[in-house]
This record gives C-alpha cells, sequence and structure tokens, in this order.
C-alpha cells in the first residue's frame, strides 16, 4: 500500500525529470560537456599528463550538484508554486513517502549521469582507478549536502528566485568548485573562500578516493558539516505554501 | 447504517491572519451523504473554513471534526477517507492527466479505475495533453477527478466549477451526484447561485467571517418572502387600468415581456378575484397565475447587502 504510492510517486519523479528538457541539459549536458572540452581543449595546466584524469572525478561532483541542487531544488520550487505539493498534503502519501520518493528519483538519475559520464570518460582514454566504494560514499554524502540546499531554497524562496540561485551557483562552482580549474590555481583568497563550499570540498574528496591518495580533512570534515547542516536547515525553514 | 456522529462538524471556528479576523464563530455540520454549499463574497472565509476541515490550517478558536476526527491531530487517519480539490493549482505542469489519475490512485486502497474516470470527466482525447497544455476548464475537470479517484467519505471541493464552460460545468456536475448517490458527504463552496441550488441540500451563506444564513434553498428564499403576483395573457393590456381596478398606483403592474405581467402585491383572495373580474369584462384569457418568490440570488444578495451596510459608518 505504502510502498505501492512512494514507487509510484519515484517513478513519476524520475519520469517528470527526465521530461523536462532544462533539467537533462544542466543533469547530463553541461557535466558531459564540460568533461569533453576541457579534455580535448588544453585551456588550464591540471598538473596531469590526461586532463581527463583530473577531470572525471570533477564532473561526477558536478552532475550531483546539477542532481541535487539545480534540477531537485527547481522542480520542488515550481511544485511548491503550482500548489502540487499543497495538493500532495492532503493525500494519505506522506511526507516521509515524498521524501524518500524524491531521494530515490535524485539517485536513479545520478547513476544514470554516471554510466553517461564514465562511459565518454572512458572513450577519451579514462581509467577505473582508485577506491570506488568510497568514491560512491563521498557522492552519497554529496548528494545529501546538494539535495538538501536545494530544498533549503526551494521551500524557503519564490520559485523565480530558486530558479536563479540555482544556476548562479552551479556555474560558480563550475568556476571556482575545483571542477575544471584546480583550486591551487586560484588566488590565494579565492582558494580559501572556495574551500568553504561544499562544491570544493566534493569535488577534492571525490578525486582524493578515485586517485587514490589520502582525503584532505577540510574537504571530508566540511563535507560531513554540510550533509548534516543542509538537511536539517531545510527540514526546519521549509514552507508547503509559497 | 446509522451514524452517531455528523461527517462534518465545525463548532464556533475563529481564525485571524495577521490581526484581521478572518473567521469570527463558524458554526456548520453536514451529516453522512449531506451536501453543504457555502456561498458568500470574496474574503467572506468560505476557503479558511473548508482548508481548516481539511487539515491545512489551524484554528485559532473553535473546533473541527471531519468523519470524527481532528484534521489537524488525526489528518493521517483522514486523509484516505478524504478528496480535496484546491481552488487553483494543485497539478504538477508536466504530467498528463491519465499519469496524473493513476498516481493519485496508487495512493488509495480502494481507487477508482483511472481510464472509465478520465473518460467520465471528458478527457479522455485528451490522455498525451500535458497539464501545461490543458485549458482551464480541463484543469478544473482534471483535479476533481483527482478528488474523486479514492472514493473518498466526504469531499470538500472549492468553487469546482470556476472557469469551466456549460458542458464541462455539466458533467462536473454529473460526477458531483454520483457521489451524493453513493452517500459521499460534499462540502463545496461557489459564487454560483444555480450551482448551489442544484446540488446542495442546504446553503450556508457567509459574510465576514460568519454564516449569516443556513438552510436548504427552499427554507432561505422563503425567510426573505416577496410580495408580487406575476400572470401571462395576451399582450398590450391595461396596466394603469387594471392598477386602479386593483386599488394600486399606476406604476405597480408593468408587462415585463411581451404577455408577462408583474404586480407589486401579493397574490391575496381579493386581488385574485379583482384581476379575474377585471379580465372576464374584457374578455382576456389568463395564462398562468403565479406567486412571486425571491430566488437564491436575491436571497443573497440582500443578506450580504444588509450587512455590508450594517458595516459602513454612518453618514456624517
Amino acid at each position: 500500500m505504502t510502498f505501492r504510492a512512494v514507487s509510484a510517486q519515484a517513478r513519476m519523479e524520475i519520469l517528470l525529470t527526465l521530461r523536462r528538457g532544462e533539467s537533462v541539459l544542466a543533469t547530463l549536458g553541461i557535466p558531459v560537456g564540460v568533461l569533453v572540452f576541457f579534455s580535448v581543449v588544453d585551456a588550464v595546466d591540471t598538473g596531469f599528463e590526461q586532463p581527463v584524469d583530473f577531470l572525471v572525478p570533477g564532473v561526477l561532483a558536478l552532475a550531483v550538484i546539477a542532481t541535487g541542487m539545480v534540477s531537485l531544488g527547481i522542480a520542488t520550487a515550481f511544485e511548491r508554486r503550482y500548489a502540487v505539493l499543497k495538493r500532495l498534503g492532503s493525500t494519505p502519501l506522506s511526507r516521509s513517502g515524498l521524501v524518500i520518493a524524491k531521494t530515490s528519483g535524485v539517485l536513479v538519475v545520478e547513476v544514470l549521469q554516471a554510466a553517461v559520464i564514465v562511459g565518454v570518460a572512458a572513450t577519451l582514454g579514462w581509467d577505473v582507478t582508485g577506491r570506488l566504494v568510497g568514491a560512491a560514499g563521498v557522492l552519497l554524502l554529496g548528494t545529501v549536502t546538494f539535495a538538501g540546499l536545494g530544498l533549503l531554497m526551494a521551500g524557503t524562496l519564490k520559485a523565480e528566485l530558486t530558479l536563479a540561485l540555482t544556476n548562479l551557483l552551479y556555474v560558480a562552482f563550475v568556476l571556482v568548485g575545483g571542477v575544471a580549474v584546480p583550486l591551487a590555481r586560484l588566488p590565494d583568497w579565492l582558494e580559501t573562500v572556495a574551500k568553504v563550499t561544499p562544491a570544493a570540498q566534493l569535488t577534492e574528496a571525490t578525486r582524493a578516493t578515485l586517485l587514490g591518495g589520502a582525503v584532505p580533512a577540510w574537504a571530508i570534515g566540511g563535507l560531513v558539516a554540510w550533509a548534516v547542516a543542509a538537511p536539517v536547515l531545510a527540514a526546519a525553514a521549509f514552507r508547503w505554501e509559497e | 447504517m446509522a451514524h452517531p456522529a455528523p461527517a462534518v462538524e465545525a463548532l464556533d471556528l475563529v481564525k485571524d491572519y495577521d490581526g484581521r479576523r478572518a473567521l469570527d464563530g463558524v458554526t456548520l455540520t453536514v451529516a453522512h451523504g449531506e451536501t453543504l454549499g457555502i456561498v458568500g463574497p470574496n474574503g467572506a472565509g468560505k476557503t479558511t473554513t473548508v482548508e481548516i476541515l481539511e487539515g491545512y490550517r489551524r484554528a485559532d478558536g473553535g473546533s473541527a471534526r471531519v468523519l470524527g476526527l481532528d484534521p489537524q491531530r488525526e489528518g493521517r487517519a483522514l486523509r484516505p477517507r478524504m478528496g480535496v480539490m484546491l481552488q487553483e493549482g494543485g497539478l504538477y505542469p508536466g504530467i498528463r492527466p491519465l499519469e496524473a489519475l493513476r498516481l493519485f490512485a496508487s495512493y488509495y486502497r480502494d481507487a477508482r479505475d483511472p481510464e472509465e474516470l478520465l473518460e467520465v470527466v471528458g478527457l479522455g482525447d485528451s490522455r498525451s495533453t500535458t497539464v501545461r497544455r490543458l485549458s482551464g476548464g480541463e484543469r478544473q475537470r482534471l483535479s476533481l477527478a483527482l478528488a474523486l479517484v479514492g472514493n473518498p467519505e466526504v469531499l470538500f471541493l472549492d468553487e469546482p466549477t470556476a472557469g469551466m464552460d456549460p458542458r464541462g460545468r455539466a458533467a462536473a456536475w454529473e460526477l458531483v451526484r454520483g457521489c451524493q448517490r453513493e452517500g459521499t458527504a460534499v462540502v463545496l463552496t461557489t459564487h454560483a447561485m444555480d450551482e448551489a441550488e442544484a446540488l446542495a441540500d442546504r446553503v450556508g451563506v457567509m459574510d465576514a467571517g460568519r454564516v449569516v444564513a443556513i438552510g436548504t434553498p427552499g427554507e432561505l428564499r422563503s425567510a426573505q418572502p416577496r410580495a408580487d403576483t406575476q400572470f401571462s395573457a395576451r399582450p398590450g393590456l391595461a396596466t394603469q387600468d387594471l392598477a386602479r381596478a386593483l386599488g394600486l398606483d399606476a406604476s405597480a403592474i408593468r408587462e415585463t415581456r411581451a404577455g408577462e405581467y408583474e404586480i407589486d402585491a401579493a397574490p391575496t383572495a381579493d386581488l385574485v378575484a379583482d384581476l379575474t373580474a377585471w379580465l372576464r369584462d374584457r374578455d382576456v384569457v389568463l395564462g398562468d397565475l403565479r406567486a412571486g418568490t425571491s430566488s437564491l440570488e436575491e436571497v443573497y444578495l440582500r443578506l450580504t447587502r444588509e450587512r455590508s451596510a450594517a458595516d459602513d459608518p454612518p453618514a456624517p
């Protein structure tokens, strides 16, 4: 009964996400575009023999940011605007059921993204190496963080503002989140600021696990703190009606 | 089956929004299988009342019970048995009608067949159209179908036919009547008096956060009697002459349409005798003769006008 409702809800969340063209562009088009562009164009000195080895962890992190924050945040903001959330509130589908369905939807889309990114990366000469389970764990922490941030904006701001703000942050994270440009190449002050953002923490932690190196304490510590704070704040501040 | 408690019970509901009193002691009950229509001007408190009963809002005073349950604290038990249609919105813009019905059907233990319901609300041809491309009336019909898909015992409809064309409205009325036949209790708000008259067993008139009158449409009309008489006969009768014969002012009788006459006086036995005598003397055949009654619309306008007049500050 409840399982039937939650699984039907999860299927619909995925279907509606894939049906939104701008969502597919943000979640798949941009990460794959970044991966291909910076792999074939020698734009930034990454210090790696093959730029793709540097790029894949950052692009996987970017995919998580796109699905958790941009896609989920914008979709939920407009569900709130159009009173979809309000309407669901008077059905037997519980709030926890809705959150489970949305979470499952995000995870399924992320698996699709990872499959495409890994496939494209393989054609660019990337070999799967490093601690895959560790990387998956880090990406899961990132999912909790960015889904929390997306829902925090969706549940407190006007829908248009959520749309603008998530996209602004997305672009900012591509530039200073250690995705395509190594953090060490940023000016000192900007590097310091960047390291406080969950984006840089996620890319660095993912990169370290996939390259088999030690995960910096600032990255994993900061990410865990964000992963706790973001959903707690979202749950506390979320307003179901705009 | 005997029900000890009414399906819906609101007792002395009070609600303030930012210091403004939106509800000022609203009391109403709806029996199982009964339909209550709530009419009233914008801002009268109709939606606030309904949303407290649905569990969306907490009253600042008074109590609400739906199917014997507290909508705030026992919503989990209530929601599977309740159908809701919001005044607007509530639909995913990217969903298709049949998908929406199947999704909502999955929430309920004993749901209606989505395909069949889709046909009943006349959206069978729109199954591959997303909500964002449906007309306003089609969205309303889909919202109504979603309110019904769980076979509710109690149904809340907030202006269900606003924006529907006459055919859509007829289909919506038929759906509501189907629920009534199955014993569903219905609470519906509307601005259309003919809708209240057609669907509601009882009508509550709200104004400025209060229920100013409640009763069957017949009770409301007869509580506001109107003293006039209507008859039909051949066109062009000398109305001033007739008025004199009946002992009335010359302007008391009008030919409202060709052959339709209205007399500003109650149809007493004397008046009817004098009228028929006058007609006989002129060899005129009487078509029909009716005592005038107020329409629900007139009752509503009078009730809400009286109140707003009473609220106005006295002229200097």
